[in-house]
């Protein structure tokens, strides 16, 4: 019997613009087999957590790079919890200073990929994390 | 565009497999190369520019059979422009040093660039934060989280006044990235420009205001294609009339590059956006040879050396090629191609992070030889946050040794007649035209943009480039290869008090300016947008009565509505 497709939703968070990192994320993943859908741009917390729970996802991946990480994670993560989705695997990739990773970590982004980590890994971390949740 | 003009222009040189090697080079071959080859063979099978173009291991006369010096390299300040658009090139002026900065609010802003002013900067460059760049006030509920993050936040007139303060407008070039409320920015600056006393004839300047690429790459665009066009031309027009010596606009390829385009497709598309805007301009009933003079461009600076010099005399020549051809120009300044240069920000790695100091270092240095006008370096923490004082000053510097010590300016295009360069910079043009061919047959790039044809060839190099990363048939020194374990960095921490400091100045401008007033000019800017006229006056007008940027905006989104992209992965 083949195995449930794992589902992710790639958002684009708040009014930044650059695409490029979610847009190879979200092909990569689908190249691995995973079922990828894309919010396009400009998605507020409350779009990114209606979608998730319309699209029944496993995963949500998030790509910020303008610096709005600190305001725009909680209030997802928030957000989520209130809609019952504690269980959603929350990734998130973008220029992150370092200082900011514990506190983001708190609130329950589960992995933080920095510029220069490469598509197998977020391909294997999503696999590992999401057969450890069963 | 007239079609009869939109043919091919001639390119000089036979594709590189028809090459007939001389008696010389075959019996080099035979005697030198092939025994050698056989004792100790080449690290690859194919070697490749960073945009995957193919490079031979030698460049000789063979591979320039048709070249025509007079022709093709003509001398610097002469069509075709290959060897540069002056005579003298960078002994007779150095490029402007122009760093783009910009975080926090406007008193921030306005230290940091009165610091690299007295450090012996030449231009001002501003980077605006994303609320702005959105057309959206600091207070706006969507500004949360962004307010002074990527850029200075500015809401009004008032923190324009301040970003200028001390700054002499008359004598100090300033630069602008923005682009979808361009046409409010530049009403602001030309205000404070008014209130310092200097005279807007004499103020030079560059708004970036190219909407295209931000449909195509950088994505920060607010009303659909046309009336966004609308108010580019709109800026031209003023521009053309009120400040002859300001650029009215970038043609920038280099958020393209950024978004993961190879360097065909940067030059490509950019000078197909700038063919787009001079067709427009004259639907508009404006002289090429007026406004043409004032369009100037934006290129990036990438790791591979020599294709990014060869892209940006590729860029000079073509753009020759096409004032003349397909617009009949008449005046040389509209025919000699201006550029900025930028070093690649998506070169720069997280990891090992003074490495990047030595990468833009090569990148700077390609603009340079490339025979750019005016450079912003990237500095070594970019790739972590906005960079630090120390961190600007050593781009900076790393400018300041280019120019002063390293002797690559004692002469103009120093590799004029490489085969090596001459033979590239012929691959990069024809590869352009192709694609600018393309994108003719497809209507233009407004058409080209909607049916996303260059978002989709930027995507998929953009992921072929990854896969290569990933795979280490590319290797980036301290991310796929050669790391180490590394210390954190000392990053610059934006104040998180910034949004509150603009709500509170926006509360009191609203409560201090007249409402009436306000009201009245947006209401005639409405009326304006929904008929014909040049929205620019009526944009002054407001902005001149403290009307914010959103509420400017806000007026054309009513008139106008927005633009949702269709998502491509």
């Amino acid at each position: 019997m083949p195995e449930k497709k794992i589902r992710v939703l790639i958002a684009k968070p708040g009014l930044d613009g650059h695409d490029r990192g979610a847009k190879i994320i979200a092909r990569a993943l689908r190249d691995a087999g995973m079922e990828v859908i894309y919010t396009g741009l400009r998605q507020t917390p409350e779009m990114i957590a209606s979608a998730a729970v319309q699209e029944d996802v496993d995963v949500i991946g998030l790509s910020i790079l303008s610096g709005a990480h600190n305001t725009l994670c909680p209030q997802l993560m928030d957000l989520l919890h209130k809609k019952g989705m504690d269980d959603v695997l929350v990734l998130l990739g973008g220029i992150i200073p370092e200082a900011d990773i514990p506190a983001l970590k708190k609130v329950g982004i589960a992995g933080i990929f920095l510029p220069g980590t490469s598509t197998q890994n977020i391909v294997s971390f999503v696999r590992a994390h999401i057969a450890q949740r069963g | 565009m007239n079609d009869k003009n939109a043919s091919r222009s001639p390119v000089a040189e036979k594709p590189q497999d028809e090459r007939t090697p001389s008696a010389a080079e075959s019996q080099w071959e035979e005697k030198v190369l092939k025994p050698n080859l056989a004792k100790s063979p080449e690290r690859a099978t194919e070697f490749t520019t960073t945009s995957g173009f193919p490079i031979r291991r030698l460049y000789t006369e063979a591979d320039l059979p048709n070249w025509n010096p007079d022709r093709d390299l003509g001398y610097p300040g002469q069509p075709p422009y290959t060897r540069g658009i002056h005579p003298t090139m960078h002994r007779g002026r150095l490029w402007t040093m122009r760093q783009f900065a910009g975080f926090g609010t406007a008193e921030d802003t306005n230290q940091r660039f009165r610091y690299l002013l007295s450090q012996g900067q030449t231009g001002l460059s501003v980077a605006f934060d994303l609320p702005t760049l959105m057309g959206y006030d600091s207070d706006h509920p969507l500004s949360e989280g962004e307010v002074g993050k990527c850029g200075v936040a500015i809401s009004s007139l008032a923190d324009m006044e301040v970003l200028f303060d001390k700054i002499p407008m008359a004598d100090v070039t300033t630069s602008m990235t923005i682009n979808s409320p361009a046409a409010v920015i530049w009403a602001m600056y030309l205000a404070v420009a008014e209130q310092q006393g200097a005279d807007w004839k004499q103020i030079s300047g560059t708004l970036q205001n190219d909407i295209l690429k931000e449909y195509i790459a950088q994505k920060e665009y607010i009303y659909p294609p046309e009336p966004s066009m609308r108010l580019v031309i709109d800026t031209f027009e003023f521009g053309t009339k009120h400040t002859p010596k300001f650029n009215t606009i970038s043609i920038s390829g280099y958020h393209i590059r950024e978004a993961g385009s190879t360097a065909i497709q940067e030059l490509a598309f950019t000078l197909r956006d700038g063919l787009e805007y001079v067709d427009w301009g004259i639907r508009r009933g404006l002289d090429v040879d007026e406004f043409g003079p004032r369009l100037s461009f934006f290129f990036n600076a990438h790791n591979d050396f020599f294709e990014e010099i060869a892209k940006y005399r590729a860029a000079r020549r073509i753009w020759y090629k096409a004032m003349r051809e397909r617009f009949d120009s008449k005046n040389p300044r509209t025919w000699a191609l201006r550029f900025h240069t930028q070093t690649a920000g998506c070169s720069l790695t997280a990891q090992q992070p003074y490495n990047n100091v030595v990468r833009t270092a090569i990148q700077a240095l390609a603009a340079v030889l490339g025979g750019t006008q005016s450079l912003h370096t990237n500095s070594l923490d970019e790739a972590w946050a906005l960079p630090t004082e120390f961190a600007a000053t050593l781009a900076l510097r790393t400018q300041q040794i280019i120019a002063h010590e390293s002797g690559v300016t004692n002469t103009a295009d120093p590799l004029g007649g490489s085969y090596f360069v001459e033979t590239l910079t012929n691959e990069v043009e024809r590869g352009a035209w192709d694609y600018i061919e393309k994108i003719d047959a497809l209507g233009g790039m407004v058409a080209a943009i909607e049916r996303s044809y260059p978002q989709r060839e930027i995507a998929e190099a953009s992921y072929k480039y990854q896969l290569a990363v990933d795979s280490k048939e590319k290797i980036i020194v301290g991310v796929n290869d050669y790391i180490t374990d590394e210390k954190p960095l000392e990053i610059l921490q934006i104040d998180e008090t910034v949004a509150q400091r603009q709500a509170v100045r926006l509360k009191k401008l609203r409560a201090d300016r007249s409402q009436a007033e306000v009201d009245r000019r947006l209401a005639a800017l409405r009326n304006a947008a929904q008929g014909k006229e040049n929205m620019m006056p009526y944009i002054y007008e407001a902005v001149k009565v403290y009307a914010t940027l959103g509420e400017i905006c806000d007026a054309l989104r009513e008139v106008f509505g927005t633009y949702e992209e269709v998502a491509i992965t």
